[in-house]
């Protein structure tokens, strides 16, 4: 960027060439009057107040929409200018509501500075002072409110919803003096498509969009969203002991200040009165309240009676990476077992097992950031708007800097509206539609033979194995058309940089470990991987999902996918911990399940998940832990599995801790206590090294979280350069073994993460999904995310205002199904599956295509997961939520 | 969607830029844009809901409600705005307990008002689908509509 200089009011200033003068100005803290610019929209010059005079040019220049030239000479005031400003200003205030005291936006409000500076004249004001009729103020979403009384009409807010949402739930409606700002139809906004991120809320510059909660913290502190796996940087505000706001971290390279609606409202459940404050003993089939010593030596005798084979920890992918690290370090150092594992399994097993065998390294080969710059976006089996929301504004960005978008989906998601090309597969089809894609590259020769030849192995022997795959076997399969399937491969392979993202569309499936492989085959073939913006993204779930698994909270390996079968890992670990470990696999979170109803596991530890709802076939894990001799829940709130245990143990909430998340691109980011942990809660961590130290076990005397992090990054050689002090401010990604190496912003670079260096082609034969629909349950049920939800709930229906905007559980079903099966919008129907019924209300939806319905599992009422099939993947483990068969029947 | 609409959409491209031609053509064929007509057409030219809505209220000759069965034109051109057409707007609305661009619940009468209907020297004056009622007065209006609406 060239470099120009100009002067201002007398003031010379050196700035980039491509500014405007308003630009140049505020940057060097001068004030020129404005009241439409925002420094993320582009400039759309209504407001005329930044009206300058350049010298030279005859009349007037709007500032935000000049671009600066040497040697231009720029003055900010003139009594012409300020007479015309003053005349704008006045009829602005003419026709905006005057209660500035009681506004929520008082002393922060762009009118008033700009109305400071300009001053206005109140004998011609109050003459032309109309009665604008009153419009009733929008109430109707429940985070924030549009007082059309006070709005100036910058438009900011639209372009907000344009330029940074992507969603245009917002424009402006009728014309002169009727304008207004509206959704679609005039409606309220709740009723709109509106997305509630609050965007629009956070940039009007006056109190038109206001929130509804407006207590003003005492104190903020910057940590990370506890919801999903993007992990935005947020600053959490705190009054007295109470989380009263956040607001996103502008600095961040992460989310660059957005939120999506859970991470800017959703944090209501921390100070939540249902919050689990005191340990609680199961007596009698009722749980008493238990003094902190009490529980912890109950539990320390129990699971002394209980161990190796006989015990097993769930640890969990919401706790910090040193939880974690503790979790597994109790279970194989004191436990005596491998037998540990968590929620990944029930998510994204099948990229480490899959990218494993590939890449040799299972996560995002790229950063978020990477996405602006990558020129064809591929979308499979991800609805990236609900579930990684913020990491949907980089990819709708990207598509407005010039990107293509493919979405493959077996349903018509919010991100097709920005697709160029949609295809929509049958669920569980996607081998098959990936090498048909993988067919027409070979076919017309679209592959990168210097980057195979180079860098990956097995690619002869993988092309002889496309026989079974012609375009027209595979449009039968998939139901997708050929020509379709065509383009979507020649625009993947010739548009480059492409990054395919993906998610649990892809792995949960009895096949899902193929499904990987045939992405990572993709993109083997055409060079899209070890490069800048080009890669394979499995974008994880949960805030610390990467985390966990990193730390070792897998069944085979110790912290730092180091597998426990291997003599010098088992060693390097019994010489750390000083004690001997257990050579053997651990069983996985499916296999425990089913290893505690054989009554083969006697005790189980569970910190923080909740299978009861998200495990497939929910019914049988009911009835496998009833059979638990003895069963701890550590929770921060009483969840339908903490009902099955015998001791709740409460813990502090992601507010009330300090640690580290690891995001879904491999960044460790700082996780800060912004509260003491609620009522006699603990950390996750203290709690588990207090069993350990009541057992007797040495190495659990942690004083804080960073002395763990010191301990686990010390064993791991990819995170041997993270320290606190390094990731204060701004969060690295592994790799990162020294104390000077910058962090990885993508991986592959050089060479692969696998014993020989190279990427291995795998072929692979397309298998159907283990029970698809027949004449007795003649539909298809897939399951899916909402936007306003999370997980299990546990967390967001403790908050009001996602209550309201998600309030039930809902079947979408086609219209022609509907129709056939004789239901409308609003019915109740039963849908029953092999393993269990469950009542739901139907919604008649085109997102869902001829035979397939589909249900989130948000909602303990309609409990989905008793629907699905426990079929799992033979190397992953992971159960098929995504494909089983159901029938409805009306109520 | 309906089909009169599918007929419509392949006289057109599916470009932005032709919002406005489909509008009218939409409106010509219906008589009015309905909220599903208007998304649909956001949907074939591949643009924002919210964006439709905001051209489509911003000139005056888009309806949004179907006409009622007896559309009733208020000419407010200067003659007739001289002699009164105010109130005899405010008395037809009376009557009909329907505002000026609304139809009422029973589609049967829906008010409109336009510019200089040409009858200037019969001012006031409206029309009722298309025939002109000249020099009215506030007390015309009831017999005028207790004749008709029976
Ligand atoms: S609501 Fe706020 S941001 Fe939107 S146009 Fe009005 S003043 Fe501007
Ligand atoms: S809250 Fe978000 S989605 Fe809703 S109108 Fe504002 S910017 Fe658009
Ligand atoms: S996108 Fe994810 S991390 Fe970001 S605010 Fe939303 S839930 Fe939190
Ligand atoms: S800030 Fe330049 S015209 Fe509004
Ligand atoms: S002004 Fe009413 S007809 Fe001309």
């Amino acid at each position: 960027m060239s470099k120009v200089n100009i002067n201002i009011d007398g003031i010379p200033i050196t700035t980039d060439s491509n500014k405007t003068i308003l630009e140049a100005a505020l940057e060097n803290n001068i004030y020129i009057p404005n009241l439409c610019h925002h420094e993320d929209l582009k400039p759309v010059g209504v407001c005329r107040m930044c009206m300058v005079e350049i010298e030279g040019i005859r009349g007037q220049a709007i500032a935000c929409k000049t671009t600066v030239a040497e040697g231009m000479k720029v003055k900010i005031d003139s009594t012409e200018i300020n007479a015309i400003r003053q005349t704008t200003l006045e009829l602005i205030h003419a026709n905006h509501a005057q209660d500035c005291t009681t506004c929520h936006q008082n002393n922060n409000c762009q009118l008033q500075e700009v109305t400071a500076y300009v001053g206005i004249n109140e004998k011609r004001f109050e003459r032309m002072r109309k009665t604008r009729p009153y419009i009733d103020i929008d109430t109707s979403n429940p985070f924030f409110n549009l007082d059309h009384n006070k709005c100036i009409m910058c438009g900011i807010c639209v372009r907000t919803c344009d330029e940074v949402q992507g969603v245009n739930a917002l424009d402006y409606g009728n014309r002169g003096f009727d304008t207004v700002i509206s959704t679609f139809g005039n409606k309220p906004i709740k009723e709109s498509i509106c997305e509630s991120c609050g965007e629009c809320v956070v940039r009007c510059p006056v109190g038109a969009l206001y929130p509804k909660l407006t207590q003003v913290p005492s104190r903020e502190v910057k940590t990370v969203c506890t919801y999903c796996g993007v992990g935005c940087n947020i600053f959490l505000g705190v009054r007295g002991d109470k989380i009263v706001s956040s607001r996103g971290d502008r600095s961040s390279i992460v989310n660059k200040g957005r939120l999506c609606v859970k991470g800017r409202f959703g944090y209501d459940f921390v100070n939540h009165p249902d919050r689990l404050k005191v340990p609680l003993i199961k007596k009698d089939g009722v749980f008493v309240e238990a003094t902190w010593d009490e529980a912890l030596d109950l539990i320390a005798t129990k699971f002394a009676a209980a161990k190796k084979e006989k015990f097993a920890a769930f640890s969990s992918a919401r706790v910090t990476n040193e939880e974690n690290y503790v979790v597994q370090k109790f279970t194989r150092a004191v436990m005596g077992t491998n037998n540990i594992d968590h929620c990944a399994r029930l998510c994204h097993a099948p990229t480490v097992s899959g990218l494993v065998q590939t890449f040799g390294s299972g996560a995002m080969t790229n950063s978020i950031d990477e996405f602006l710059h990558t020129k064809t976006v591929f979308s499979i089996g991800s609805n990236t708007t609900a579930a990684h929301p913020i990491i949907a504004l980089h990819i709708k960005q990207a598509k407005r800097n010039g990107a293509k978008i493919i979405v493959a989906n077996p349903k018509q998601i919010d991100l097709c509206h920005h697709a160029d090309l949609f295809l929509q597969q049958y669920p569980g089809t996607d081998v098959a539609l990936l090498f048909g894609m993988i067919r027409v590259i070979v076919d017309e020769k679209l592959y990168d033979k210097k980057f195979i030849s180079e860098r990956c192995e097995n690619f002869e022997a993988f092309i002889t194995t496309l026989e079974d795959f012609s375009l027209e076997s595979v449009e039968k399969i998939t139901g997708v058309p050929q020509s379709l399937i065509a383009e979507a491969a020649r625009m993947y392979a010739t548009n480059g940089p492409s990054s395919i993202v993906y998610a649990m569309g892809i792995t949960q499936h009895t096949h899902g470990t193929d499904n990987v492989l045939a992405i990572s085959n993709l993109a083997l073939l055409t060079g899209n991987i070890g490069k800048e913006s080009a890669g394979v993204n499995p974008l994880r779930g949960q805030n610390n999902v990467q985390g966990a698994c990193d730390m070792g909270a897998l069944p085979d390996v110790y912290p730092g996918y180091q597998k426990v079968n291997i003599p010098a890992n088992q060693q390097k670990f019994e010489a750390a911990w000083g004690v001997k470990l257990d050579d053997k696999f651990g069983i996985t979170h499916t296999e425990i399940i089913t290893e505690i109803e054989h009554g083969n596991i006697k005790a189980l530890y569970q910190v923080g998940e909740n299978p009861v709802i998200s495990e497939a076939d929910a019914n049988h894990v009911k009835k496998a832990l009833s059979k638990l001799d003895f069963f701890v829940v550590q929770d921060i709130f009483m969840t339908e599995t903490a009902q099955f245990a015998h001791v709740i143990l409460p813990a502090a909430s992601f507010a009330e801790k300090d640690g580290t998340f690891t995001n879904t691109e491999r960044r460790v980011q700082r996780v800060r206590k912004a509260i003491e942990p609620i009522s006699e809660s603990k950390t996750d961590w203290w709690i588990t090294c207090q069993i350990a130290k009541r057992m007797g076990a040495q190495g659990f005397d942690f004083s804080n979280a960073e002395e763990i992090w010191k301990e686990a990054s010390g064993l791991v050689t990819n995170y041997a350069g993270i320290t606190y002090d390094r990731i204060d401010k701004v969060g690295l990604q592994w790799p990162c073994p020294t104390l000077e190496h910058e962090g990885t912003k993508f991986l592959h670079k050089e060479k692969f993460a696998t014993p020989s260096g190279k990427a291995k082609f795998i072929p692979l034969t397309y298998k159907i999904s283990t029970e698809l629909p027949d004449k007795e349950y003649p539909l298809l049920l897939t399951t899916d995310r909402s936007l306003f939800h999370y997980h299990t709930s546990t967390m967001t229906r403790k908050v009001a205002g996602l209550r309201i905007l998600d309030e039930e559980e809902l079947l979408k079903i086609n219209p022609a199904d509907a129709k056939a099966f004789d239901v409308k919008d609003g019915d109740m129907v039963k849908v029953k599956s092999r393993r269990g019924e469950v009542e739901v209300k139907v919604k008649v939806s085109n997102i869902c295509q001829r035979g397939v319905v589909s249900m989130t599992f948000h909602f303990f009422e309609s409990p989905t997961n008793e629907l699905t099939i426990c079929a799992v993947d033979p190397i992953a483990k992971i159960p098929e939520t995504k494909v089983c068969a159901v029938k409805i029947e009306k109520m | 969607m309906c089909e009169c609409l599918e007929t419509i959409f392949k006289k057109f491209k599916g470009k932005e830029e032709e919002l406005i031609p489909l509008l009218q053509s939409v409106q010509e064929e219906a008589g009015f844009l309905s909220e599903s007509a208007m998304r649909d057409i956001a949907k074939f030219l591949r643009i924002p809901q919210s964006k439709v809505h905001g051209v489509a209220t911003f000139y005056a000759q888009f309806r949004f409600k179907p006409k009622g069965r007896k559309h009733i034109m208020l000419c407010r051109g200067t003659a007739c705005h001289v002699k009164g057409a105010p109130r005899i707007l405010e008395e037809i609305e009376n009557h009909l307990e329907i505002k000026e661009g609304e139809t009422s619940a029973d589609l049967e009468h829906s008010i409109e008002s336009v510019a200089c209907i040409g009858a200037c020297s019969l001012a006031p004056c409206i029309t009722v689908n298309n025939k002109v009622h000249a020099d009215l007065t506030p007390q015309k209006i009831e017999a005028l509509f207790n004749k008709r609406m029976n």
